[in-house]
């Protein structure tokens, strides 16, 4: 084997008592495609930016092409050939292609012979990878997938030989997943090497000629792609076995505790988005609500949460109505037991700039445990916050943390426990594992298939047909706003994909 | 000719009037691009106005002012810059105390060094910008109309006057068309992208800020040193809003910034000219709603006429570098 193109050799990095990266090593070989996969949190994207020159390692020697460097700030990064396509663009929006290209390459004074030169640049580029982009288009009304591309145009411009994307998927349709492979094939053919963060074991599989696997912060193995499997993969991210199937029996439901008849809700732009949908949600049973993102489902469950005002129709709690035309105060169906686990969490629920502890139990603050007369129990919410950390494994374990610097699975498990925890009677959850890796993904769905043997309802809305097909004891199919038919979970992806598209199951039959 | 007549001196005064406002809508200009939002116009224009009109009285020399309000202001962006970039400190408080220590600190000192309460001493002959004839101006000064605008209204203003105009061309230049302005104009839209560029964004942004101090010590000496012959109390009244106005009013560029500055000096211009006029129809407007007008219009321009401002998306927020 021919030099490393990166070595790292005992690269350690902590975070106050947080251990983001220790005694990492590491060895990538030219001209090939390595992976580095674990889950959110395992410490990939800081290791990448200690490789970037954005953050300083406390210890740990770097090698590239077999010499010791330190890298201390992008600069000497970029010096040496290292380019990094970030998981948020490192864009400037409103600025062109070219001028996002250039922007600290400019090599002179004056823009207009930098801009010049890397006009021609970027369509010999274009030609030699099939990186096509108009170098004038502005970037933010660029697809995500072109603003990516500029992304790697801007590495490539600065003569970058070693090539690393974090989480480069993340933002893109599976048609520019696959257009973006096909272009890293192509670096790869032209002797680049690429550092491909992840962590999604698919694209792993698909692309990769190594991949090294993280967890909490160590580097635990590394293997030739071609000599392992999935299993093995997501075995040694998450540290134990783990069920990419959920195992369930058979659900006992009883009486309806939620029912929604002839429900109708129009957005603020007036357009009708839920058109007379009814149905009912059964103790002991998850009823899952397929559909194409954008069919009614989110406007569905604010309405019946009380976030969103209904036109019309009437939804029952436990035999109580809820007056989801006029003032439905989320508190009070709190109070009687009606928990909801909104589909964006960042904007609905979390506050992000708040402690651990004061997310695990907001929307409940002013119940009497948590409080010592007129003021907050600091001592009381903190200890639950503990509790709710260890029963759902969030990690980091500290509930003093902020929480925008947990991870999104964990996150949504702060989340989900502190909705959980309530010990509600009616569990709404939207897109309970959106972003959230392999190993979280498993938790949440035990824990929802609990809440269900416990005779909890549970209403399940997803745009991932696999969780909705796992998880859920009846099925209903949202399309335009109305749910064009109901099945059990026996219903196989195709038939189901049939009515999400809106296209009646009989006609398609014929 | 009589309209003529008011109609030239109107715009006379307009372009004198508009000055301090161009030059620190441009201050501003480069400040709030670089992402540092900067409230402090008023007070480092009113420092600048101050240590001019003391430097040029104690030496006789209106460069030496322009010299020393340049100074004092650069040194009111670089307090800014220290709070704002260095500490991350809130940009807007930073700039409130700042005018606070300017409105205070030019009476206090201007009493204990002039003793003429608050004033400085008047300047006269080479301690003043004096005004510029252009060649020629009085040898065309009677062709109709074209004499007119070269005599009255191009010519016979003083250097800062021409140095302001100036600069609306060169601001444009220096942001679009060279590495220092890309650069500045990334660093106020994505700090990230410019630190992961290898970029410093720290001495981005001090330069920008470098760049408002000597733009609002520039507009603070012609206040004093040109404009009028000495420094008098809060004599800024006001403007470094009114420039701040007119730079959102711009939408943050440099031409725009121009008109708005000069819509907003002709609004000014217009309340002194027919202060006190009677109006057909209306008869005599009252001195204090004429005064009025511009920050009425101000109001009522921001509030409705403009569409949608979007200010340098970083704008405001200190840079920190995300975990």
């Amino acid at each position: 084997m021919a030099e490393a193109a990166i070595e790292l050799v005992g690269i350690n990095k902590s975070f106050g008592a947080v251990w983001a990266n220790r005694d990492i090593n590491l060895q990538i070989a030219p001209g090939t495609i390595h992976g580095i996969i674990g889950e959110n949190g395992a410490g990939k994207s800081t290791l990448m930016s200690i490789l970037y020159g954005f953050y300083q390692a406390d210890s740990g020697e770097i090698r590239v092409g077999g010499k010791p460097i330190s890298i201390k700030a992008p600069n000497d990064a970029i010096a040496v050939g290292i380019g990094m396509v970030h998981q948020h663009f490192m864009l400037v929006e409103n600025f062109t292609v070219l001028e996002n290209v250039i922007l600290g390459a400019e090599g002179e004074a004056l823009l207009k012979n930098s801009i010049a030169k890397a006009r021609s640049e970027l369509q010999r580029l274009e030609k030699e990878y099939g990186l096509e982009v108009d170098p004038d288009a502005i970037v933010e009304e660029l697809p995500v997938g072109l603003q990516q591309r500029v992304e790697i145009l801007k590495a490539l411009y600065r003569g970058a030989e070693i090539l690393i994307l974090d989480e480069p998927t993340g933002v893109l349709t599976p048609a520019e997943a696959d257009h973006l492979f096909r272009i890293l094939q192509q670096l790869r053919e032209q002797g680049k090497t690429i550092v491909l963060i992840t962590h999604k074991l698919r694209e792993i599989m698909a692309i990769t000629d190594t991949v090294s696997v993280m967890r909490q912060g160590t580097m635990v193995a590394t293997r030739e792609t071609a000599k392992t499997t999935v299993e093995e993969l997501a075995e040694l991210m998450v540290g134990r076995r783990v069920l990419l199937r959920v195992e369930k029996g058979a659900a006992k439901p009883e009486r309806a505790k939620l029912s929604v008849k002839d429900l109708t809700v129009r957005d603020s732009r007036g357009v009708t988005m839920v058109d007379g949908v009814s149905f009912d949600v059964r103790a002991g049973e998850i009823v899952g609500i397929a559909g194409v993102a954008g069919n009614g489902q989110s406007e569905l469950i604010e309405a019946i949460c009380g976030v969103r005002c209904a036109v019309s129709g009437s939804v029952v709690l436990d035999g109580e109505p809820i007056d989801v035309t006029g003032i439905a105060d989320p508190g009070e169906l709190r109070d009687r037991g009606l928990a909801h686990v909104p589909e964006d969490r960042h904007h609905v629920g979390l506050v992000l700039a708040f402690e651990e502890n004061e997310n695990a139990i907001l929307g409940y603050h002013d119940k009497g445990e948590y409080l010592k007369g007129p003021f907050l129990d600091i001592d009381a919410i903190r200890d639950d916050a503990r509790t709710m950390i260890e029963r759902y494994d969030i990690r980091p374990g500290d509930c003093r943390l902020k929480t925008a610097n947990f991870s999104g699975g964990n996150q949504q498990k702060i989340i989900l426990a502190r909705e959980m925890e309530q010990d509600p009677g009616v569990l709404i959850v939207g897109q309970p594992t959106r972003g959230v890796d392999v190993g979280a993904i498993e938790f949440i769905h035990k824990r929802l298939i609990a809440m269900r043997d416990q005779g909890k309802a549970v209403l399940l809305i997803s745009v991932e047909l696999d969780e909705i097909r796992a998880l859920s004891d009846r099925i209903l199919v949202m399309f335009a706003g109305r749910i064009v038919g109901e099945r059990g979970p026996d219903a196989t992806e195709g038939e189901l994909g049939l009515l999400m598209a809106g296209i009646e199951h009989r006609e398609a039959a014929e | 000719m009589a309209f003529l007549d008011v109609l030239t001196q109107l715009i006379d005064a307009t372009i004198r009037v508009s000055v301090p406002l161009l030059l620190a809508c441009l201050a501003g200009l480069y400040s709030e691009r670089s992402g540092i939002f900067d409230i402090s116009l008023e007070g480092k224009m009113l420092a600048g106005a101050f240590a001019g009109a003391a430097a040029a009285a104690v030496t006789g020399s209106a460069w030496l002012g322009l010299g020393a309000a340049i100074l004092i202001s650069i040194f009111f962006s670089l307090v800014h810059g220290f709070a704002s970039i260095t500490h991350r400190g809130n940009q807007i408080v930073s700039g409130v105390a700042i005018n606070f220590i300017a409105a205070g600190a030019t009476i206090i000192l201007g009493q204990a060094w002039f003793a003429q309460g608050g004033r400085t001493p008047s300047l006269t002959g080479s301690a003043r910008f004096q005004a510029i004839e252009l060649p020629g101006a009085a040898a065309v000064k009677d062709v109709p109309i074209l004499g007119a605008i070269y005599s009255e209204i191009l010519s016979g203003h003083s250097l800062l006057v021409y140095f302001a105009f100036l600069m609306v061309p060169f601001t444009w230049w220096m942001l679009f068309r060279t590495r220092f302005g890309l650069r500045l104009r990334a660093v106020g839209e994505n700090p990230a992208a410019v630190d992961t560029a290898g970029i410093s964004v720290a001495w981005l942004r001090y330069r920008a800020v470098i760049c408002t101090g000597v733009l609002t010590g520039a507009a603070g000496a012609y206040l004093s040193v040109a404009q009028n012959a000495g420094f008098v109390k809060d004599m800024t009244a006001g403007k470094g809003f009114i420039a701040l106005a007119a730079l959102i009013f711009a939408k943050w560029k440099p031409v725009p910034a121009m008109f708005a500055c000069l819509l907003f000096g002709f609004l000014e211009a217009a309340s002194i000219r027919f202060q006190g006029m009677a109006w057909p129809m209306i008869g005599k407007v009252p001195v204090q709603l004429m005064q009025a007008l511009p920050y009425i219009l101000t109001v009522i321009l921001l509030a409705g006429f403009i569409g949608k401002a979007i200010p340098p998306r970083a704008g405001g927020v200190p840079y920190v570098k995300e975990r």
